[in-house]
């Protein structure tokens, strides 16, 4: 290893690393995404994915849902550093192994080819709810809603079925039961 | 009808309701509207500059020597992009500042237009929060929120983008909310319950220290009492940060100096050997841990702190106080107050054998360094202003680099809000601009500019300023011809290669004064240093002092080398004993 000579100190042993989904309400203002993005990238924490939507017209509230990875240190620094921005309402996380917390994405397959192809596609898909959003004599676009590796692992099988194009949302999450994200 | 104002208007306004009394600035075509209403009003003087920078670091000298928001007015594209040094450094430091900087007109934005820049982008990492205000309607509003926003909480910049046109459209002006909506973000979060345990572990500390920071100085005047209080209550010897300088006497027995890098023998080693730490507005700066493995490897660790985000940053701690300094300590003197009713019984009895053993570090006078009759030795020239200078309610404020380190060494501070420094940052031509703001602030009071030839020449252009209001700023610079503390890295870790680091070519600072309209004075023998820093302080104007020191002075005691507290190399003597190798060059 070549000797480091910067003014700073060498990194020591790392922590394990896990996956964790953040819930950020923020108000729907003009810049909001760009500075809750511009923390992650400023600090160097990772996004695997992303969704945001309006979701209280009256309220101008938003909600980003943000993928991330990191140590449990650098996980309270993603939640405290989010907290103190100013359109930033609330913050919720939890680990993707959460039992009482739902997540899901979407996926837009579109499989060209013959028929029975695109059954042989659709019935692949059967586990995860899939609809058929056009179809002509020789394509369609299927929709599914499944977990992020789930949506992987179709991507990959679907390809020599026919598959030329993918397109895929962020994950969304919700509470299971009564209760919401405090 | 209630009357309609403009946009500029309001700006007024809201800054005569915020009362304010300076603003720095610098024209320019997308604030005109906003300069053409200066003569409106007053109670407003505006301070002219000569770079955007230095408004910026102006305002921020006048912020921290006075304890109110300092504001700054530029123009779009330049002006913005020049100011983000200082908004920046007064980010990585918690300085209050409002910046109000000219955007083109709305209906321009976005199409390159003549000194168009995305402003409110480019600040977006370097500002607490920004604002472009597209709407008349959100002007005082905005403006409002982003005085509440600088000055709560962790002070810091904020930005208000304001388009050319918004400036002359005209609307209501709305007086600021009393109520404030805080968005869930309320400051004092602690409870008697934290406090009482932290009291529990006072009691039963044998080996304690309190190391304070600059956010005693933020939480204002009555933080650095209350401090003062709790050290004198509980008897612990105390370290402070860079910033934190001031707030307890720097000439008290309890206090050890400063701490981390360039700190002292004493308070380092005590940081080490503690089982106690309070940690009081400081942030774990990598200045001051040095090896984070090794920091304070046997201690229980308090932090109180304003800031949520900075508890468990970078150090583990095992009991956080969330809340402001002054809330703080006042709860804690009380409470200790409290439960000596009745029984005296104090435990300083329990860190007596502490104190013998920090005596025994203290003797090793690790800021000691070789005087000589020939030469000026940079430290000896800061001893002999402070010494000269310490009756007179005096402020300092510096450059970065080695004569920073010296100034924070042997000038003792006694009062907090005198000593400003660029310390996150590390901004080189901070000094002098700063001073030209905290003279604005204190008009009456000696302020000093300990300086490196380098770094002020960064800022010179700012001493047309001080000459324009006539403001005897005195600029002290330790000449040594070197980026002194790049080439004592050089020096140290990289065998000598000075590369860059000399300047071959520098003005003579005598004619530079005379230039500018300013007094200059040259000292080169130590024999004659007392009479011409006293000839400084006497001049009614601002001085260049162009003080000729030993270029090879390095600043000692040092932290190397991937080194924990309590390896540290002290002055030349020891040096030879103890060289820097391998891995250990990292940390430096």
């Amino acid at each position: 290893m070549p000797k480091s000579k910067s003014a700073y100190s060498i990194p020591t042993k790392k922590q394990k690393s896990d996956t964790y989904i953040f819930v950020v309400w923020v108000d729907n203002e003009a810049g909001v995404l760009a500075r809750v993005v511009g923390l992650f990238s400023g600090r160097g924490y990772n996004i695997e994915s992303l969704a945001v939507a309006e979701v209280d017209a009256v309220k101008n509230i938003s909600r980003i849902t943000i993928v991330t990875t990191g140590t449990p240190q650098v996980i309270d620094q993603i939640r405290l550093q989010l907290t103190k921005l100013v359109p930033v309402h609330k913050v919720a996380e939890f680990k993707r192994e959460d039992k009482d917390v739902i997540f899901k994405e979407m996926a837009l397959f579109k499989v060209v080819g013959k028929r029975n192809k695109i059954e042989k596609c659709l019935n692949a898909c059967k586990k995860f709810n899939p609809v058929i959003l056009d179809e002509t004599k020789s394509s369609a676009v299927i929709q599914i809603t499944a977990l992020r590796r789930e949506i992987d692992v179709m991507n990959k099988k679907l390809k020599p079925l026919g598959l030329i194009s993918t397109s895929r949302t962020g994950a969304v999450a919700m509470t299971r039961g009564a209760k919401i994200f405090n | 009808m209630p009357k309609l104002l403009t946009g500029a208007e309001i700006v007024f306004k809201c800054l005569e309701d915020q009362k304010v009394e300076h603003i720095f600035g610098y024209p320019g075509g997308a604030v005109l509207p906003i300069y053409d209403e200066l003569k409106n009003h007053p109670s407003i003087k505006h301070i002219l500059v000569r770079h955007e920078q230095g408004a910026g670091h102006a305002a921020e000298g006048y912020a921290r020597s006075s304890g109110k928001p300092g504001v700054v007015l530029v123009t779009s594209g330049p002006g913005a992009t020049n100011v983000v040094t200082a908004l920046t450094d007064a980010y990585m430091d918690s300085v209050p500042l409002v910046c109000i900087s000219g955007q083109v007109p709305t209906h321009l934005i976005g199409t390159d237009a003549f000194q168009e820049c995305d402003t409110t982008g480019i600040t977006r990492p370097c500002t607490k929060h920004n604002w472009l205000v597209k709407d008349i309607n959100d002007l005082s509003k905005v403006i409002h929120e982003a005085f509440r926003v600088a000055t709560t909480g962790r002070p810091g910049p904020v930005l208000i983008d304001i388009p050319k046109d918004i400036q002359f459209a005209k609307t209501k002006y709305k007086k600021p909310n009393k109520e404030k909506n805080l968005n869930g973000k309320s400051h004092n979060k602690f409870s008697q319950d934290q406090i009482d345990e932290l009291v529990k572990l006072l009691s039963k500390a044998k080996k304690p220290i309190i190391y304070s920071g600059g956010g005693v100085i933020n939480s204002g005047p009555k933080a650095s009492q209350a401090l003062r209080e709790f050290v004198e209550l509980t008897g612990f010897p105390i370290t402070s940060t860079l910033q934190g300088l001031g707030a307890y006497p720097g000439d008290d027995n309890q206090f050890l100096g400063m701490l981390g890098m360039h700190g002292t023998y004493e308070a380092n080693n005590a940081m080490h050997d503690c089982d106690l730490l309070i940690n009081i507005g400081a942030r774990f700066d990598d200045r001051i841990t040095g090896k984070i493995d090794e920091f304070s490897p046997n201690s229980k660790k308090v932090h109180i702190d304003i800031d949520p985000s900075s508890i468990n940053k970078i150090i583990k701690v095992d009991l956080a106080i969330v809340g402001d300094v002054t809330s703080v300590i006042s709860k804690i003197n009380k409470t200790i107050a409290k439960r000596k009713n009745g029984h005296s019984k104090s435990n300083k009895s329990n860190i007596a054998k502490w104190w013998e053993q920090i005596e025994k570090w203290r003797e090793k006078d690790s800021l000691n360094f070789v005087n000589s009759d020939e030469s000026i030795k940079p430290q000896h020239a800061v001893q002999r202003l402070y010494e000269l200078t310490k009756n007179k309610d005096t402020y300092v404020t510096t450059e970065v680099g080695q004569h920073q380190m010296w100034a924070a060494q042997h000038y003792k501070f006694n009062k907090p809000n005198r000593w400003m420094t660029s310390g996150g940052l590390g901004t080189m031509g901070y000094g002098l601009p700063a001073a030209v703001g905290v003279q604005i602030a204190h008009p009456e009071k000696l302020v000093i500019d300990i300086a490196g030839e380098a770094s002020v020449l960064m800022t010179m252009q700012e001493m047309s300023t001080a000459v324009q209001y006539n403001l005897p700023i005195k600029i002290f610079i330790l000449n040594n011809q070197y980026m002194g503390m790049v080439r004592q890295w050089q020096e140290l870790l990289h065998e000598k290669n000075y590369s860059e680091s000399y300047s071959e070519a520098l003005p003579d600072f005598m004619k530079m004064a005379e230039a500018y309209g300013c007094k200059g004075i040259k000292a080169e023998s130590p024999a004659d240093l007392d009479d011409k820093i006293q000839e400084m302080i006497d001049y009614d104007g601002p001085v260049i002092f162009d003080c000729h020191v030993d270029p090879n002075e390095n600043c000692f005691p040092m932290i190397p080398s991937g080194k924990p507290h309590n390896q540290m190399i002290l002055g030349p003597k020891d040096q030879e004993e103890n060289k820097i190798k391998g891995k250990g060059k990292a940390l430096v």
